[in-house]
């Protein structure tokens, strides 16, 4: 990735820069700050520092189910959706189709389209198809949500293993899935690790599929907004919500480090 | 050895490949030389697999492979940019497809050990191959598509993102690697110095087609058409007109006058219009009137290029527009066409100096 030099400073968008990334991370900030505040109440002045909140999210018996459907949830989210992907990702990385940019355009669609549609509108065709809502379902509605990230971290991954790799390897005399297990998914392979921790993180605090779709089954997101009700129980979803907060800002951190990796290989592989 | 017959290739409505027949023999190094977009890395890649023919064949010792799959045919193909593997070190880039066929491990070693010896990087196995230099990748991509002892190579432009004098050293490896292993050799570029220091026979090719196959010497000296004659080193062309018939054959020539035709007119009509051709290296230039019988036109000279072993010096005749450039070898020292510009010279000429073409 190049780096940009300025050869002037620049204080005007420096100070652009500053504010823009106080807007975005200040409230998220408050979160960590008065989970440790052992007040109930999140107003200035801090009372005293505790982890009490912290201790008191593992006696909570319905978060720990909620913390566990979700990781069972974003984990076949992440595999299945991963695993659909490539090959799609791979089909449009190669070959030439009638129609192509249209048919990427429509898979990147549900990028942009609002939760609650794609979330009421799996809802009726589940029904429809008188299926019976449980975690399946949500995993199911989940990877609707994450097969065009999924496309979108890989398809540059594939695009920049290169033909050439390819053909080299044909001509070594290896048929086209071998080629594939030799040389395209090995090279491809940061963007893949890339694209599980991805789809995990996206899966992991995804709401209206959750809601929609979980049945009786919940996951943490909607552990979190039936808690809100309760007064008492804030302090203790900060402290959650603390918890959720580091864990998501290191899988996007890592799942950017391995992309950046991928673009290094690739781009010495398509040289 | 390796035959095609009527290859043609089509993207759509553009005519990639016209009609290429061409034989090429064991042992041979052959090169398809033309410009970019003359159609000879489609051909290349249809012979290694890449491309489709769109109709024709191509045979292998007279099978015909043009339907098989790339990883099918008996050829390994050296690309362009070398397409090293850059996930796997030099060992595994070169042992590449010798998975494949079984080979037991401690052979595969042996033979990349003898391959690494062979292209001068002993010891080189263990470095990831994308730490290599452009020479050591492009030998590297040599020793894995040889350690298959295919039946015939192909080389894509292979030195074509090397420096000068690396190529130069690289043109002369390859030729004496390809002597030393009797391979068929199939070599793309469009450096027609490389096709003429390197190959046994060259294909030039124009539009998809091949417009002349000889040895590099045939093609210098008996270009067919103007195409070859341009592309292969430097020409002065000439109108003419063809006059008389048999022995009596002559060429008027503008600019440089009657020439008489040693049976180089071959069936041409009285009065037909052709093109003659003449090196710059096939003219000679004294200060002074030469003796007849040789043909020879007074000129006078309007410009001089330095070249370094040789000069090129532009030479105005009355009855044609450009001038006609003729090329000396310098003089170390004391330099006789110093400061010549303006001067009165006389262009002679032998009489193998011509070659006779069509007139477009």
């Amino acid at each position: 990735m190049a780096s940009y030099t300025f050869h002037r400073k620049n204080r005007p968008l420096a100070l652009y820069a500053g504010a823009f990334a106080v807007f975005i991370y200040l409230p998220i900030m408050f979160i960590p700050l008065f989970s440790f505040n052992s007040g109930w109440y999140v107003k200035f002045p801090l009372e005293s520092f505790t982890f009490h909140w912290y201790v008191d999210l593992f006696q909570r018996e319905q978060l720990m189910r909620a913390l566990w459907n979700s990781i069972k949830v974003a984990l076949f989210v992440s595999f299945f959706s991963t695993l659909i992907a490539i090959p799609a990702a791979l089909a449009v990385a190669r070959y030439r189709m009638p129609g192509k940019s249209a048919a990427i355009g429509f898979i990147m669609l549900p990028l942009v389209l609002p939760g609650i549609i794609m979330g009421t509108s799996i809802l009726g065709l589940m029904n429809w198809f008188n299926v019976t809502l449980s975690l399946v379902t949500v995993t199911i509605g989940q990877m609707v949500i994450c097969l065009p990230y999924a496309i979108a971290v890989l398809l540059p991954r594939f695009i920049g293993v290169g033909r050439a790799l390819e053909e080299a390897s044909a001509d070594l005399g290896e048929p086209p899935l071998r080629t594939f297990f030799r040389v395209t998914l090995p090279i491809a392979l940061p963007g893949v690790l890339a694209c599980l921790l991805m789809t995990f993180t996206i899966s992991f605090e995804e709401y209206f599929m959750a809601f929609f779709l979980g049945g009786t089954e919940i996951t943490l997101p909607i552990y979190i907004w039936t808690q809100l009700r309760f007064p008492d129980d804030f302090p203790s979803l900060l402290a959650l919500a603390t918890l959720i907060i580091t864990f998501s800002f290191i899988l996007v951190f890592a799942s950017l480090r391995l992309a950046r990796i991928g673009e290094s290989l690739t781009q010495e592989g398509a040289r | 050895m390796i035959s095609l017959r009527n290859v043609n290739k089509a993207f759509g409505r553009v005519q990639a490949v016209r009609d290429v027949s061409l034989e090429i023999a064991k042992g041979e190094f052959f090169s398809l030389l033309g410009a970019s977009g003359s159609g000879k890395t489609t051909l290349l890649r249809m012979i290694a697999g890449f491309e489709s023919v769109t109709s024709g064949k191509i045979l292998i010792d007279g099978q015909e492979i043009q339907d098989s799959p790339p990883h099918l045919r008996p050829i390994n193909m050296v690309f362009q940019n070398y397409a090293i593997f850059p996930h796997l070190n030099v060992r595994d880039n070169i042992a590449y497809g010798l998975q494949r066929l079984g080979t037991p491990k401690a052979e595969q070693a042996r033979m990349v050990d003898a391959m690494l010896e062979m292209i001068a990087l002993p010891g080189y196995g263990d470095r990831r191959a994308t730490q290599l230099s452009g020479g050591q990748m492009q030998r590297v991509a040599l020793a894995r598509a040889l350690i298959l002892k295919p039946k015939v190579l192909l080389l894509d432009e292979p030195l074509g993102a090397l420096d000068k004098q690396l190529r130069e050293q690289m043109q002369l490896e390859l030729r004496s690697l390809q002597r030393q292993l009797g391979i068929t050799f199939i070599l793309v570029t469009h450096d027609q110095e490389e096709a003429l220091t390197l190959s046994d026979r060259v294909a030039v090719m124009e539009n998809g087609a091949v417009i002349q196959v000889d040895t590099p010497a045939g093609l210098y000296d008996h270009p067919t058409n103007r195409a070859v004659a341009a592309f292969v080193g430097s020409m002065n062309f000439f109108d003419a007109t063809v006059h008389g018939q048999g022995d009596a054959y002559r060429a008027e020539i503008a600019g440089l006058g009657p020439q008489r035709l040693n049976g180089q007119a071959g069936a041409r009509q009285d009065g037909a219009r052709v093109l003659v051709a003449i090196r710059p290296e096939s003219l000679t230039l004294s200060p002074t009137a030469p003796e007849a019988p040789q043909p020879s036109v007074q000129g006078r000279i309007t410009a001089r290029q330095y070249m370094g072993g040789r000069q090129m010096l532009h030479v105005a005749v009355e009855g044609r527009a450009a001038p006609v450039a003729v090329s000396i070898v310098a003089q170390r020292g004391d330099d006789p066409w110093d400061g010549s510009e303006g001067r009165p010279v006389w262009l002679t000429w032998g009489p193998g100096a011509i070659s006779l073409l069509d007139a477009e």
